[in-house]
């Protein structure tokens, strides 16, 4: 691995200089708000960058050019509509419970932030590296349901309730699938802990490795965590040819676009746990014994590599939403409990035998 | 066991489906050649409407600044919603008072651009222009006066 | 004990107004669900917010500009609605119109349908969430539009029929467009198939959704391809040829099962036979006059006259009382949406939100066509 884009030197040495200046307890708040301000930037800027993806990915897919007025292509466009929604007048419903309805957005916000600590962007880069990262993320991802029910039940709104009920119901057991799939992997890498399991597909991604129990999770994962941010074509929640806007009806201007921003955040969060545990996260695509090609690859940076990924787990995202039709409440959970969650039993025994039998790469 | 095989076979089919779908979508993502979006505002020099799209009624004037409209009131009578007001005026021609169109008043906003009013006109006075930008800001722009001022009915017309 | 579990777990029923704003009753329709949790109990819609009095209106219009008037109603059909009208008024004057006035009303009718459908299959696939369908059956619609735009003058509200005949003559590019058009909508309605029809999701949502008998059918009154999904044989088209269509060879579109899927595969196969109709009739426009010659003012004798139509949603009926004046004395339309969502509740009951929404678009309503 290429040192130059280790990133633990940067970070190491931060860590230093602000050890000699300052006391162990302000070292530890500087760097807390340090990683805060980094993670919000991150959060602007890959809100501005989804969305414009977004539309300009479905406009492909439509046969349409999409925003193409302000920017060349239509690149500032997003800008222009975070100006807009900034400028709106926050609407409150009169009888709305007042309390809940502004702590909605923030809960779930909240959540995509606890989320995306845990995330290991390249080596060194990593807020937190928790021995059950994948337990932390999978148990914090799903914690923006509750801020989607207090949404619906704040609004005092008919619309909003039906959607947040069956955001509850539906997030609640693809929860399950999404933890199940990603402990298939857990079984061949043994730790529970994001950089161990990034560490382990060095000479190889568990996609290859892991045979075709691997490929079945996979698949299991991305449909489940396409369920888990509330997308089309599981997108019952917000439903707009049902339900007008679902949960968030009720809610305009900033307060709006927060809920916009977790789902594109939440998104970005379950492309990048597929990508770290399915994908080899930062690590660059090896082939066996091809020395030239591997070391080509490595030339390229372990961020590129995180962000290609984990672009790519969201390409596909996308391309679901814009071609199937949406699922019905019942046959959403028809498909949890009845195909995927027993296909998913199987598939962890199949392939802890895989494990124990040592038949995997 | 035959429910077993149908399981599968269940999910093999809907799954082959699912691809099958994107694979229409996915052969538009990459064919970006085909998009069919017209820039409107854009492409307003090359934006050619079909010669008998139905804009608005325009009265012909030729370079004399004269017009075949002989004041007839053909056309206010086949419109069906009182788009159409005919004004005469009395003019002397020879010594003789004869009816002429004074003025031609059109009110677009009522306007349903059936075109029931060319064919009635039996001179061929009016026909359909193939403007299509009418919005103003204002709504009595709409009501519009089709005769030049000034303009007078073509010789031999009658 | 027990009485106080019953009545603390008994369940209320609450109600939804579902429109008359609502993106997916595609216009002023109102609907007041009565819920119980997902489940509908009962559908109630209100109807009269596009009302414009139009039956009332053509009791002062003359009978050229009642045809106008026919296009505001079902838009997506005009030109169909527009051709009953005109029929209607020849049937009381007696005239005879010329062979070619047939085919091409019959041609460009049979695109109106396609037209319609195209639209109704975007719309369809985007009320189930699928939205990229929408922009695929506009993309077809489109090339439909232009024929309209370049022929008849207008691309929605083409107003082409005039009684005796059609406004001007068709235009030397018609055919090759309209061939055109041919070639590449059988490239393209394959697609449709891949996209929707056979998607596993699709027929989940619309199998055995929103059921409807061939007997419930024929009491509600349901026509079009929403009946001929229940079995209901009422194509007019066959039973009571107009224009050019005893001329042609074309089956009437038959399913059994009555759900929403017989009625979308209904409609996707009349799209089919909408296509071999245009196609034996294009080469086919035989030379002879635009119009046959009507006085400026026509005044139909005393009398009655009914001619029914079948318009892309179903049998699209036009009745004229005449008392011998240059305005007919009562015009009654009978559209199609009016008694095919009479028909809503009855199939919607104990379905859940979402597939009300499927129902709803199979049915394929236009409010403006309900309300007149």
């Amino acid at each position: 691995m290429n040192a130059l884009y280790d990133f633990s030197y940067l970070t190491g040495s931060i860590h230093e200089w602000l050890s000699e200046r300052v006391s162990p307890h302000a070292v530890t708040i500087v760097e807390m708000i340090l990683v805060g301000i980094s993670f919000m930037l991150l959060f602007a800027i890959l809100g501005i960058v989804l969305v414009y993806a977004e539309r300009k990915v479905s406009a492909f897919f439509q046969q349409r050019l999409g925003p193409m007025r302000v920017g060349k292509w239509g690149t500032a466009q997003t800008i222009a509509d975070v100006i807009k929604l900034l400028l709106k007048e926050p609407l409150m419903n009169k009888e709305a419970d007042k309390f809940l309805f502004n702590l909605a957005p923030f809960v779930i916000m909240i959540a995509a932030f606890m989320a995306i600590a845990a995330l290991p962007f390249a080596k060194g880069l990593q807020a937190l590296d928790f021995d059950i990262g994948i337990l932390y993320v999978a148990a914090v991802s799903s914690l923006g349901v509750i801020g989607i029910l207090l949404a619906g039940w704040s609004s005092n709104n008919k619309y909003s309730l039906i959607g947040a009920m069956r955001s509850g119901a539906q997030i609640l057991s693809y929860e399950l699938s999404v933890a199940l799939s990603l402990l298939t992997i857990v079984v061949l890498t043994g730790s529970l802990q994001l950089s161990v399991i990034v560490e382990s597909q060095a000479d190889g991604w568990w996609i290859f490795k892991g045979h075709i129990p691997a490929f079945i999770a996979f698949i299991i994962f991305l449909i489940a965590s396409t369920a888990e941010t509330n997308r089309g074509p599981f997108d019952i929640a917000e439903a707009e040819s049902e339900l007008t806007a679902g949960f968030h009806t009720e809610y305009s201007g900033l307060k709006f676009a927060f809920f916009f921003l977790a789902e594109f955040a939440n998104m970005f969060i379950v492309s990048a746990i597929g990508a770290t545990v399915f994908l080899g996260g930062w690590m660059p695509l090896h082939i066996g014994s091809w020395e030239g090609f591997n070391a080509v690859m490595d030339f390229i940076p372990p961020i590129f590599w995180f962000f290609g990924k984990v672009s790519f787990l969201i390409f596909m995202m996308m391309w679901f939403r814009w071609t199937f039709p949406r699922l019905r409440i019942d046959q959403l959970l028809t498909l949890e409990w009845k195909y995927l969650l027993p296909i998913n039993l199987v598939n962890i025994v199949v392939m802890a035998f895989l494990g124990l039998m040592g038949w995997h790469f | 066991m035959k429910s077993i095989i149908n399981y599968f076979k269940e999910i093999y089919f809907g799954l082959k489906s699912l691809v099958t779908g994107m694979r229409v979508t996915g052969h538009y993502i990459t064919h970006p050649k085909e998009i069919i979006t017209q820039q409107y505002p854009e492409n307003r020099d090359t934006l050619k409407m079909f010669e008998r799209f139905r804009g608005e009624v325009v009265l012909l004037h030729n370079e004399n600044n004269e017009h075949r409209c002989t004041g007839c009131s053909a056309c206010e009578i086949a419109c069906p919603n009182g788009t159409i007001e005919i004004i005469n005026k009395k003019v002397d021609i020879d010594g003789r008072k004869v009816k002429a169109l004074d003025t031609f008043v059109y009110h677009l906003q009522m306007c349903t651009m059936c075109g029931l009013c060319i064919p009635a006109c039996p001179t061929d006075a009016i026909k359909m222009a193939n403007t299509f930008e009418h919005a103003v800001f204002d709504r009595s722009k709409l009501t519009k006066v089709l005769n030049k001022p000034g303009s007078k009915l073509m010789d031999g017309v009658k | 004990m027990e009485e106080i579990i019953t009545k603390e777990l008994e369940s209320q029923e609450y109600f939804i107004n579902m429109g008359p704003q609502h993106p997916s009753t595609h216009g002023v329709l109102r609907l007041v669900l009565s819920l119980d949790g997902e489940i509908i109990r009962n559908v109630e819609p209100h109807i009269g917010y596009i009302h414009r009095s139009i039956e009332k209106m053509c009791e002062h219009d003359s009978y050229q500009q009642i045809v106008h008037l026919t296009d505001r109603m079902d838009y997506l059909s005009c030109h169909i609605n527009n051709e009953a009208v005109c029929l209607a008024v020849e049937m009381g004057l007696q005239l005879e119109v010329p062979e070619r006035v047939k085919v091409i009303r019959t041609i460009i009718g049979e695109l109106t349908r396609l037209s319609s459908h195209q639209l109704w299959w975007g719309v369809m696939g985007m009320d189930l969430g699928a939205i990229t369908t929408f922009l695929y059956g506009f993309r077809d619609r489109e090339m439909i539009t232009d024929i309209f735009e370049e022929t008849c003058g207008a691309r929605l509200t083409m107003n082409y029929n005039v009684p005796g005949g059609l406004m001007f003559d068709i235009h030397p590019n018609f055919q090759k467009r309209t061939k055109d058009f041919i070639a590449h909508f059988k490239k393209k309605l394959p697609e449709y198939d891949d996209l929707l029809s056979n998607n596993v999701i699709f027929r989940n949502r619309t199998i055995g959704i929103g059921k409807l008998s061939k007997e419930d059918a024929i009491s509600y009154g349901v026509t079009g391809p929403s009946a001929r999904a229940s079995g209901f044989s009422c194509d007019v088209r066959k039973h009571y040829p107009y224009s050019a269509y005893d001329k042609v060879q074309f089956k009437e579109v038959l399913r059994s099962e009555g759900d929403c899927y017989a009625r979308y595969e209904c409609r996707i196969d009349e799209m089919w036979e909408s296509l071999s109709i245009i196609e034996q009739l294009i080469d086919n426009i035989p030379e002879g006059p635009f119009k046959t010659p009507t006085k400026a003012v026509i005044k139909l004798p005393k009398g009655e006259w009914y001619q029914k139509v079948e318009t892309a949603r179903g049998e699209f009926g036009v009745y004229i009382i005449s008392e011998g004046q240059k305005n007919p004395y009562r015009v009654k339309f009978r559209s199609p949406g009016f008694s095919n969502l009479s028909a809503l509740n009855h199939m919607a009951k104990d379905s859940k939100i979402a597939d009300l929404v499927a129902i709803m678009s199979t049915l394929d309503l236009v409010i403006p066509d309900i309300d007149r």
